[in-house]
C-alpha cells in the first residue's frame, strides 16, 4: 500500500498543522520518520522550523537523506519543501555549515540589514507568480477559484532561498529584497511560506500538491 | 510588503469563549471552535486565545480543548493562560500554536522568556504586559489584573525586550471592553521605547480605533468586543472586516 501523502517528521517544526489540513482536504497524509513508510509514499513533504544545521543533522542522524534523495531524484515523485524544508533542498545556507541536500542549485542568504526592516520577516505577504508556477496557481475548475485578494501568505523567516537558475523561482515576494517566495523544478516543489497557516490560499497549493504525479 | 495585523483576541474561560469588560464580568459569547471556523472562513490574520481561567483555582491549560482548537485553526495563533515552564511551551508548539504568551510567569521568572527564546526562537515567545492606572500612575498588573505590581510598563517592556521577548502584547485593563478607543499614549511610549513589535490590545470600538493603535506605533493590533458584538448594546455576532477592507485601512507597512 503506498501513502498518497507523507510528511517527514525529523523531529524539527510543526508537522501535525500540515496534516490537519491534508485531512480537511480529504487527502490521507501520514506523519512518519519511518524510512519504509516514507519510501512507499507518492508524495512527500518536507516540513521545518529552525536552523539550518540542526535540520541537516536531525535528517542525517535518522538516515532520511537517501529515502528523500531516491523520491525525489530516482522515482522521480513530487517533493513538497515547506520553510526550513524548503532551505534544506538546496546546497547550502549562510545561518550555517552543513550541506543541504542539493537537489536544487543556489544558496540560502540572510536577509540584509537595512534601517527600519524587521528581521524575521513575519506576517502576511502578498506573492507575486511567475508565469511557469504551476502549484500556486488557482485554477478555475477547482474551489478555490474564486479568491478574493491577491494571493497572500503567512511567513516567518530570517533567511531566503537564491536559487541559480532563475526559471526554478515560481513567486517572489518582497521584504526590503525581492526573494523566491516559491520554487519548482520538475517534480521538486519549495514554499517559503507556510500554506498550513494561510486559510484557503494554502488550501490551494496543499490541494495542487495532492494532485501533482510522478514525472 | 508586510501589513499590520488585526488580531482577535478570544478570552477562554471553561471551556467557553467570553468577553470581559475591565477584566470583570465575563459574558458568554460563544463555542471556540464554531468561532473558529467562522474567523478562518473570514480570513483572520491571526488569532489569539487567552485562557483567564488558566492558572486560577487550581486550574491548569485545557490540553484537550486546546488539541481541538489547533486542528481548526488554518491560521497562525497564540495560546496565554497558566503558561509556566519551558516544557508546557514546548507541548503547545507542538500542538501547533506559533506563539505562547506569558504574563504572570514572565514577571515572576524573566528567566524563563530568555530560556524559551533560546529555545524556541524570539518570535515564538509573546509577553503580555497589563496596565492599570492607579492615583493617576500606571502599573504592570498580573494575575489576570488582580495583582498589582511595582514595575511600570515601559521599564518592563525594555526588560522583556532584552531578556527575549519577540513580541509584546500591551493591554490596558481599564480600555478592556469599553469601545473607548486604545490608550493611544501608552502604546505610543512603549512603542517607541522598544525594537521589538507591540500589539496594542483593550478598547478598540472600530477599524479606524485599530488604525490609531498602528499609527501610534504598533505593529499589530488586538481586538476584543469589535468582533464578538454587534454595536455597542452587545449582540454577541462574530465579525471581521473583509479582505479588501482591512487592505484599504491598514495598507502595506512596513512593520
Amino acid at each position: 500500500m503506498s501513502t498518497p501523502v507523507a510528511i517527514v517528521d525529523y523531529g524539527i517544526g510543526n508537522v501535525s498543522s500540515i496534516r490537519n489540513m491534508f485531512q480537511r482536504l480529504g487527502v490521507l497524509a501520514e506523519i512518519s520518520s519511518d524510512p519504509k513508510v516514507l519510501a512507499s509514499a507518492e508524495r512527500l513533504v518536507l516540513p521545518g522550523v529552525g536552523a539550518f544545521d540542526t535540520g541537516v543533522s536531525n535528517i542525517r542522524s535518522r538516515n532520511l537523506g537517501g529515502v528523500i534523495r531516491a523520491h525525489a531524484v530516482e522515482k522521480k515523485r513530487p517533493l513538497l519543501g515547506i520553510c526550513l524544508g524548503m532551505q534544506l533542498l538546496f546546497e547550502g545556507s549562510e545561518e550555517g555549515s552543513e550541506s543541504g541536500l542539493g537537489l536544487l542549485a543556489g544558496a540560502v542568504r540572510r536577509f540584509p540589514p537595512e534601517p527600519g526592516l524587521r528581521v524575521p520577516h513575519m506576517g502576511w505577504n502578498e506573492i507575486t507568480l511567475t508565469e511557469t508556477a504551476t502549484l500556486f496557481r488557482a485554477r478555475k475548475d477547482d474551489a478555490f477559484g474564486e479568491l478574493t485578494r491577491p494571493l497572500s501568505y503567512y511567513f516567518v523567516h530570517s533567511y531566503y532561498v537564491d536559487p541559480k537558475d532563475p526559471t526554478d523561482v515560481a513567486a517572489t515576494a518582497t521584504h526590503g529584497v525581492t526573494f523566491a517566495a516559491a520554487v519548482e523544478r520538475g517534480n521538486v516543489y519549495g514554499a517559503q511560506f507556510h500554506p498550513e497557516k494561510s486559510h484557503k490560499y494554502g488550501m490551494l497549493c496543499l490541494k495542487n500538491f495532492s494532485e501533482t504525479q510522478a514525472c | 510588503m508586510l501589513r499590520p495585523r488585526l488580531i482577535p483576541c478570544l478570552l477562554l474561560r471553561e471551556g467557553r469563549l467570553v468577553k470581559t469588560v475591565r477584566f470583570r464580568d465575563p459574558s458568554y459569547v460563544g463555542d471556540p471552535t464554531n468561532t473558529i471556523r467562522i474567523f478562518d472562513e473570514m480570513e483572520v490574520d491571526e488569532l489569539l486565545f487567552l485562557d483567564i481561567g488558566a492558572g486560577r483555582e487550581g486550574r491548569t491549560i485545557d490540553w484537550k480543548l486546546l488539541e481541538g482548537i489547533a486542528t481548526e485553526c488554518f491560521m497562525p495563533f497564540g495560546y496565554g493562560g497558566g503558561v509556566r515552564t519551558i516544557e508546557e511551551m514546548g507541548r503547545l508548539y507542538t500542538l501547533g500554536a506559533e506563539k505562547v504568551v506569558l504574563n504572570t510567569a514572565a514577571y515572576d521568572n524573566p528567566a524563563l522568556v530568555s530560556r524559551a527564546a533560546e529555545r524556541f526562537g524570539s518570535q515564538s515567545v509573546v509577553v503580555s504586559i497589563d496596565v492599570k492606572a492607579d492615583v493617576g500612575r500606571p502599573y504592570v498588573y498580573v494575575d489576570g489584573g488582580r495583582r498589582r505590581t511595582a514595575a511600570d510598563p515601559l521599564d518592563f517592556a525594555k526588560r522583556m525586550a532584552e531578556a527575549g521577548a519577540g513580541e509584546l502584547l500591551l493591554t490596558s485593563i481599564d480600555r478592556d471592553g469599553t469601545f473607548r478607543g486604545y490608550d493611544v499614549a501608552l502604546v505610543e511610549r512603549v512603542a517607541s521605547a522598544v525594537s521589538i513589535p507591540v500589539i496594542c490590545c483593550g478598547g478598540a470600538e472600530s477599524l479606524e480605533g485599530a488604525r490609531a493603535g498602528i499609527r501610534a506605533g504598533a505593529s499589530g493590533a488586538a481586538v476584543g468586543s469589535m468582533v464578538v458584538y454587534q454595536g455597542k448594546n452587545r449582540a454577541v455576532l462574530i465579525n471581521y472586516p473583509a479582505p479588501k477592507e482591512l487592505r484599504e485601512a491598514f495598507g502595506a507597512g512596513s512593520t
